[in-house]
């Protein structure tokens, strides 16, 4: 495809998209629109972690850690001198986190960003010396470790109360552009020289790094923009929902969106955006499972009995299909 | 001086719970080379079965728990057959095994979250110990409950035991061949499934003896508890050499000491007890990465 051909078809995705939202955002009711804005921003979770862990195959269990980073720096930011010293009720906040304020949500979004791929570099030295199922373990007691730091340090964070009544500047077009804003952004990185080398990475490492691929320098440059994306939509899940706490950011929300990813297919952009309209959808139907008025062939909805089913479900699709529903492949190339 | 010494105490017999747990998590990772995610929920499985045992059934404490160890056996040999035979058979990715291993755990986890809620109406339980455990004892000016002294003993017995298994019997002989070489095995006649299985049967059983005692000592039980400290006993079989059974007893020990005398001598670090296990992982990790007794089962891990 031709360099002009292919940003007209980006142009003209742009333009359906954008007023599909607009389209939407005018008929649809109020619960439907809160569902759909949810689904946009796991897009942007799933679409990112993806990068990580099915293009360049580093099985990592980090999205929760930066998600609640990228929430907390938002929240902090967005947040008024004023208004949070209201918000912090367990302790007195610090007087460098009373005195920043950033009115502008796109760039806090951006800050939100930023923090969270400065972390990942950092963190990237240390859990990269590991592979395979050890730095699952080591990403996933980093997210544990942030949960700690945020409930035990309540004049940065509020502590295990959390922070409520963050601006609710994420609206429905907001968070479905920023998505697609998203997706365009891994596409090109996928399909770059670095998404390549991510892909070789995946396939063998040895072989990789023999061919003269700086492999740590590539799982640093995935993580880092992973952590990125995962940061901002930290922030739109903050100021959508308009507070948040630590138990928020718990491990399953990483499981959530494994399953998503796996779902999909790992390394597919489209299968992860297939799978989180199936999943986040599905979760929500199966919502009626927990309400005790609802009744099937004489059976009363139980509450609790949706996470049962769920994890039934989960099994039975892993065990079916086992590399999920598009392989490592886009929709469009499944023909192929 | 007794301050240190009750502390050590306290350390060791935290520790045991640990290293119970950690048995299963390394001699699973041995034979299939998978952390199984689900084992964490195991030792929940054995605490809840003996509280709705005495609960519902009016059972004699000890009898409900030979009853729950021997069930939690079975829901461990269920868990492999249902969830991970299917993809071990087929060849499945790594990952897929892994998200199975989650949801057998998520599965767990709700299963009882929705039997007790609706059992016995809440999900967070008191669980009841006959009170003997808790008697105090006192010797030269250090005083421990029954239970700190009984469990350390009681956890080296079954290290014995484990290492009997191991070393002097035909499964145990096998067990080893499976965690060298499993293609090999199969091609020399031996039901490796039927190994496997005993393997799992023999990790949950433990992971329950664990997870009742911690219920003893600890007796607030809740259907989440398996995950965090599922995932520092992994830990602890890290520390300790995963695959080596024997690792995993001294990373359980490591990490009870660690947990329970920082604390004790800087009181201000206290919130942070339940990261210490993360830290001694990732310092274990970048240092010594086979653990204190670990065999380098994968060289492709650097």
């Amino acid at each position: 495809m031709s360099a002009k051909k292919y940003f007209s078809l980006i142009a003209l995705i742009t333009v359906l998209y954008v007023a599909f939202l607009f389209l939407t955002n005018a008929s649809l009711d109020f619960y439907t629109i809160t569902v759909l804005s949810n689904i946009y921003i796991f897009v942007i979770l799933a679409v990112s972690y993806n990068l990580i862990n099915g293009v360049t195959g580093q099985f990592s269990l980090e999205p929760n850690g930066f998600v609640a980073i990228g929430a907390y720096v938002t929240a902090l930011l967005i947040l008024t001198p004023g208004e949070k010293l209201d918000a912090f009720t367990l302790a007195k906040p610090l007087d460098f986190i009373a005195a920043i304020h950033i009115g502008n949500p796109y760039l806090v979004l951006v800050i939100s960003g930023v923090v969270s791929s400065l972390v990942a570099l950092t963190l990237a030295f240390p859990v990269f010396r590991v592979r395979g199922d050890y730095l699952a373990i080591v990403t996933l007691g980093f997210g544990l470790i942030i949960r700690f730091i945020l409930i035990n340090n309540p004049q940065i964070s509020n502590g295990s109360s959390g922070i409520s009544g963050i601006d609710d500047f994420a609206n429905y077009i907001m968070v479905g552009v920023v998505a697609l804003i998203t997706v365009i952004l891994v596409y090109n990185i996928v399909y770059s020289k670095f998404g390549r080398a991510m892909k070789a990475v995946r396939d063998d490492e040895d072989a990789a790094l023999a061919m003269g691929v700086d492999t740590m320098k590539i799982k640093t440059l995935a993580f880092v923009s992973s952590a990125f994306f995962e940061g901002m939509a930290g922030g739109l899940l903050a100021s959508s929902i308009g507070s948040i706490s630590p138990d928020q950011f718990s491990f399953m929300l990483t499981f959530q969106l494994l399953v998503i990813i796996v779902l999909g297919g790992l390394g597919s952009i489209s299968g992860s955006i297939i799978a989180t309209f199936l999943v986040m959808g599905g979760m929500e139907i199966l919502r009626v499972l927990d309400d005790r008025n609802f009744e099937f062939l004489g059976l009363h909805g139980v509450p609790g009995l949706r996470m049962v089913v769920f994890s039934v479900l989960l099994i039975v699709i892993m065990i079916f299909a086992r590399r999920g529903l598009l392989g490592d492949k886009e929709i469009w190339e499944l023909k192929k | 001086m007794e301050f240190f010494i009750q502390q050590l105490i306290n350390a060791f017999s935290l520790g045991s719970m640990y290293a119970l747990i950690a048995i299963g998590y390394t001699m699973v990772y041995g034979v299939l080379r998978l952390i199984n995610f689900a084992h964490g929920d195991f030792m929940m499985v054995g605490a809840f079965l003996v509280y709705l045992f005495i609960a519902l059934l009016n059972l004699n404490f000890f009898v409900a728990v030979g009853f729950s160890i021997v069930l939690t056996a079975l829901i461990g040999v269920l868990s492999y057959k249902v969830a991970y035979k299917p993809l071990l058979d087929k060849d499945a990715p790594k990952i897929s095994l892994l998200i199975t291993a989650i949801g057998i755990s998520f599965f767990l986890e709700s299963l009882f979250n929705l039997l007790s809620n609706q059992l016995v109406g809440e999900n967070t339980l008191a669980f009841m110990a006959p009170s003997f455990f808790s008697n105090r004892i006192e010797i030269g000016g250090v005083g421990f409950s029954v239970l700190n002294a009984i469990v350390p003993v009681l956890t080296l017995l079954i290290l014995g035991g484990v290492l009997f298994i191991l070393y002097k019997t035909k499964i145990g002989i096998a067990i080893r061949a499976l965690a060298f070489d499993i293609s090999t095995v199969k091609l020399m006649g031996i039901d490796s499934n039927k190994i496997i299985a005993f393997v799992f049967a023999l990790g949950a059983s433990l992971a329950a003896v664990g997870g009742i005692l911690y219920a003893i000592a600890y007796p607030s039980i809740s259907p989440y508890m398996g995950l965090m400290i599922g995932l520092k006993a992994f830990a602890a079989a890290v520390v300790g050499g995963i695959g080596s059974v024997t690792g995993a007893v001294i990373g359980g020990f490591i990490l009870g000491i660690v947990e329970i005398l920082i604390p004790g001598f800087f009181p201000s670090l206290g919130g942070y007890k339940d990261a210490f296990a993360f830290i001694l992982l990732i310092f274990v990790l970048l240092f010594k990465p086979t653990g204190i007794m670990g065999i380098d089962f994968e060289k492709k891990r650097f």
